[in-house]
């Protein structure tokens, strides 16, 4: 083992303790927020482990959009849906969470058996390293032409489909100003009001 | 560094993805366990494109479609949170049960 085999060890070893333990603390923790930023700390130390991979490209770009899109995306879902409450405690709930820890750690054991029980066909080629994102440029525009296009379709649909669930419906404005001109119009989004389904209705 | 090192790892970060995904009662909570899912599957490729095909790296490019994909479905995942909390405000997940009974 050379030193840099040794680096590599141990660069390794330290990206894989803080994505356990941060995908441990995201799963854990009883307060969001935390889960929250811890989600973006397993990003990091999941782009750490993409370059020890010889994948700068895609390194970066985990960065990019999971930490700075994603991670952005789900905060502010939690700040819109910042609400403190106690769920109700169903009974035999650790029933439930000690029968999917060990349903979880069968899975592990399984996957773990098949991994080191499988002879790969590790191939002996150098990794090209930085011509990476040539390579996959020419991989994008030839024999990956079709999903990538449509991949952008995709996007433009999740976009739009997003808008749409996600928007208020506003009330036409003669209905308003007919019904509503009693009640205070300062600082108040002109806004359907929403009949809640009562959400316990045993 | 091995391949096998690698795997593990992502096997453990599914199984926690999973676990994660089965007891949280937080709805926002299982759309980051998705994530975590994603993440591992993400790393299980980039595994295989660096060990067994360095030189196509056909894993590099199927890892920037699975995070495109996990891009929007983060979006629209959310989407349906925000409007599931505005009609039954809570984001508690056993009481999301509208097309259970």
């Amino acid at each position: 083992m050379n030193l840099a085999d040794g680096v590599q060890l141990v660069s390794f070893l330290v990206l894989a303790a803080m994505m356990i333990g941060a995908a441990l603390g995201v799963v854990l923790l009883s307060n969001i927020v935390y889960s929250a930023f811890l989600l973006g700390l397993v990003f990091i130390s999941m782009s750490g482990m993409y370059i020890l991979l010889n994948a700068g490209f895609v390194a970066a770009a985990q960065i990019l959009i999971y930490v700075g899109a994603v991670n952005v995306l789900i905060l502010f879902g939690i700040m819109l849906v910042n609400k403190r409450e106690d769920f109700v405690p169903i009974k035999n709930a650790w029933v439930n969470q000690v029968a999917t820890a060990v349903v979880c750690l069968g899975l592990f054991a399984l996957l773990s058996t098949m991994v080191l029980a499988t002879p790969w066909a590790i191939s002996s080629a150098t990794p090209i390293g930085d011509m990476a994102i040539v390579e996959i440029g020419k991989h994008f525009f030839s024999d990956y032409l079709l999903p990538f296009e449509l991949a952008s379709v995709l996007l433009l649909m999740a976009m739009i489909g997003a808008i749409v669930l996600a928007r208020r419906d506003y009330l036409p404005d003669e209905l308003l100003t007919s019904e509503r001109r009693d009640e205070p119009s300062a600082l108040t989004l002109p806004e359907r009001p929403r009949e809640l389904i009562s959400s316990n209705k045993k | 560094m091995q391949l096998q090192y690698f795997l593990l790892l992502a096997a453990a970060l599914f199984c926690i993805g999973i676990y994660g995904l089965v007891t949280s009662r937080n709805a926002i909570r299982v759309l980051m366990s998705i994530e975590l899912l994603l993440n591992s599957v993400n790393l299980n490729l980039m595994a295989f494109s660096n060990f067994l095909d360095p030189q196509g790296i056909r894993g590099q490019v199927f890892t920037v479609f699975v995070i495109t994909i996990a891009a929007a479905e983060a979006a629209v995942g959310l989407a349906i949170v925000l409007s599931i909390y505005r009609n039954r405000d809570t984001v508690d997940m056993e009481q999301f049960n509208l097309l259970k009974w």
